[in-house]
């Protein structure tokens, strides 16, 4: 097994997720089996290679510092479930 | 047993671009909530972050300055959690390739200058400010500082007390504002510090368990919150006890550290490679045009005034720091050439003024060129250092240079030997009786004609004149 059913729950917590004892049994099998599948890439000699971020050649996309008009607040707002006033309001939260 | 520190810090520092990191937003303090937002920033799906080109190159000043290596390729990763003031879910942060590793700095430390060492500096964005709701359940969030670029900068673990912590920071602080990558207002939260900390028996090589000290938003804060927490590992491991690895809080009022143990849940980031953002390659040509640009740092300027200026390492310090001060400072020599003189009415009169106005320099009403000018005519007789202290007031009050100020109020200085002569013969015809008991030998009676002739001339009459006269014509 690639992962446990603990490390599944884990996971499906810091995501905020809950799911049934049956979802935990077939996203744990489900998800063993994409990371049996990625083990494959193991099985490649990277000797020598150089580990890398990412798999375009492309690097150094900047744009340069200068201020452009932001969204007013009332389009900011738009999608927010429950604004108050100038703010996204959400439930209470303190570290 | 005695029990040593160890203490690593964390600062983060807000960069003075003047759009964010990743959007064209602005990142000007202060504005309408929720008026310095976009698509990007705001977190919504589909948008695409693209990274500003000066938050990189203020990034490679601050690790030029910290002498750290700057890896040639280095890239952005996502932090992930879940935090009301961090839309996206995840803070796009350096992680496995920050930009720069392995530097240091020179401070003061408890004994004598110490290197300490930098673990890694590097680039990331800022979250949103919350606002918690004292009556209701709620809280209400701002999305203007979301997206403001910061840098990470991580100290090894080489800070050895309270002290040395402060030096450490104060350093660091001067640093990013010499640079003018950072304005280091500390209030606004544009400099802020956590701190680890942990003790050991002295002698002991391995560490002991930590705690991280947040909340501490000034550099006296820092230090107290430090010292509170070395004294309450020390009384917990002196009874036996553990200390426990947690964050605790630094409450300022109360003066002491609180945990938070409950509140916090193990941190879980999952950091990757953020796919938006492209590897950021450094070349030679670059660094080296950004050390091109590079202003002197404090620490050389310091050394230069005291080889230059000969002035002592007290004024060495107060005149650097600051650039604006340190060249304020530089000009009135220029012109005056008199560099202790200077250093004496920059540091006592000027400082003292624009503290009282709570001003910056920058803004002081006394150009470089009035000081100087004003320390010329103390030089030259023309005014005496008294009266200079009444003219200094009045250009700091009015702007107008010396000369204007000393034809306003009268305050030319009485050279004329002649005249002071028939001053003095009159003030001494006056008090026959003083006269005799100091020439019966009451040499304390001196000062009385001093003060008699300075009354007379309105306090106009040169000091050093009067002196003379006096000890030629008396006896």
């Amino acid at each position: 097994m690639k992962i446990t059913r603990a490390e599944v729950a884990h996971v499906a917590h810091l995501a905020r997720l809950t799911f049934g004892e049956e979802e935990m049994d077939k996203f744990t099998s489900q998800l063993n089996d994409i990371l049996l599948y990625m083990e494959k890439l193991n099985s490649v000699d990277t000797t020598g290679v150089e580990p890398m971020t990412h798999a375009t050649v492309l690097h150094n996309a900047f744009r340069e510092d200068a201020v452009k008009p932001s969204l007013s607040n009332e389009q900011s707002l738009a999608n927010a479930p429950d604004p108050r006033g100038e703010f996204f309001r959400v439930p209470k939260v303190i570290e | 047993m005695e029990f040593e520190p160890v203490i690593g810090l964390e600062v983060h520092a807000q960069l003075r671009s003047d759009s964010k990191i990743f959007c064209s937003c602005s990142t000007q303090f202060g504005a309408g909530p929720n008026t310095h937002t976009c698509p990007v920033c705001l977190g919504m799906p589909g948008v695409l972050p693209i990274l500003n080109r000066k938050v990189v190159e203020f990034t490679i000043k601050m690790a030029l300055a910290t002498h750290c290596r700057i890896n040639r390729e280095n890239s952005f990763a996502r932090k992930n959690y879940f935090y009301p003031d961090l839309p996206k879910g995840y803070q796009i942060s350096q992680y496995a390739y920050p930009l720069a590793e392995a530097g240091g700095i020179e401070v003061e430390g408890d004994e004598n200058r110490k290197c300490i060492g930098i673990t890694r500096i590097h680039m990331e964005e800022d979250a949103g400010k919350l606002i918690h709701d004292e009556h209701f359940p709620a809280s209400y969030v701002d999305l203007n500082r979301t997206g403001v670029p910061l840098i990470e900068i991580v100290s090894e673990p080489d800070i050895r007390s309270a002290e040395e912590a402060a030096a450490y920071l104060r350093r660091i602080h001067e640093i990013l504002v010499y640079l003018e990558i950072c304005d280091g207002n500390m209030e606004e939260g544009s400099f802020r510090c956590d701190a680890n900390v942990s003790l050991r028996p002295r002698g002991q090589e391995e560490f002991g368990t930590r705690a991280e000290l947040k909340n501490m938003n000034s550099f006296r804060n820092v230090q107290r919150a430090l010292e509170y927490e070395i004294k309450r590992q020390q009384y917990v491991l002196e009874a036996g006890g553990e200390v426990i690895q947690e964050t605790r809080l630094w409450d300022d009022a109360q003066g002491v550290t609180i945990s938070m143990r409950g509140k916090e849940e193990a941190h879980d980031y999952r950091y990757f490679p953020d796919p938006d953002l492209v590897t950021i390659v450094i070349s030679d040509a670059w660094i080296e045009e950004i050390r091109g640009t590079m202003p002197e740092l404090p620490l050389e300027k310091r050394e230069r005034f005291l080889r230059d200026y000969q002035i002592p390492p007290y004024d060495a310090g107060v005149l650097t720091a600051s650039r604006a001060l340190a060249d304020y400072y530089e000009e009135v020599v220029r012109l005056c050439g008199q560099p202790k003189v200077a250093s004496n009415w920059v540091m006592g009169d000027i400082l003292r003024f624009l503290k009282e106005d709570k001003r910056d320099i920058r803004d002081c009403p006394i150009p470089a060129a009035s000081l100087a000018e004003m320390i010329r005519l103390i030089e030259d007789g023309a005014i005496s250092g008294k009266m200079a202290k009444e003219v200094s007031e009045e250009m700091y009050r009015t702007g107008k240079p010396p000369q204007t100020v000393i034809t306003e109020k009268g305050l030319v200085q009485i050279t004329d030997a002649g005249a002071l002569a028939a001053v003095i013969a009159e003030i001494m015809a006056a008090n026959p009786t003083q006269l005799a008991q100091y020439r019966g030998g009451k040499d304390k009676l001196f000062g009385f004609f001093v003060g008699q002739v300075m009354k007379a001339t309105q306090g106009k009459a040169n000091p050093q004149l009067i002196n003379d006269l006096l000890k030629k014509m008396l006896p």
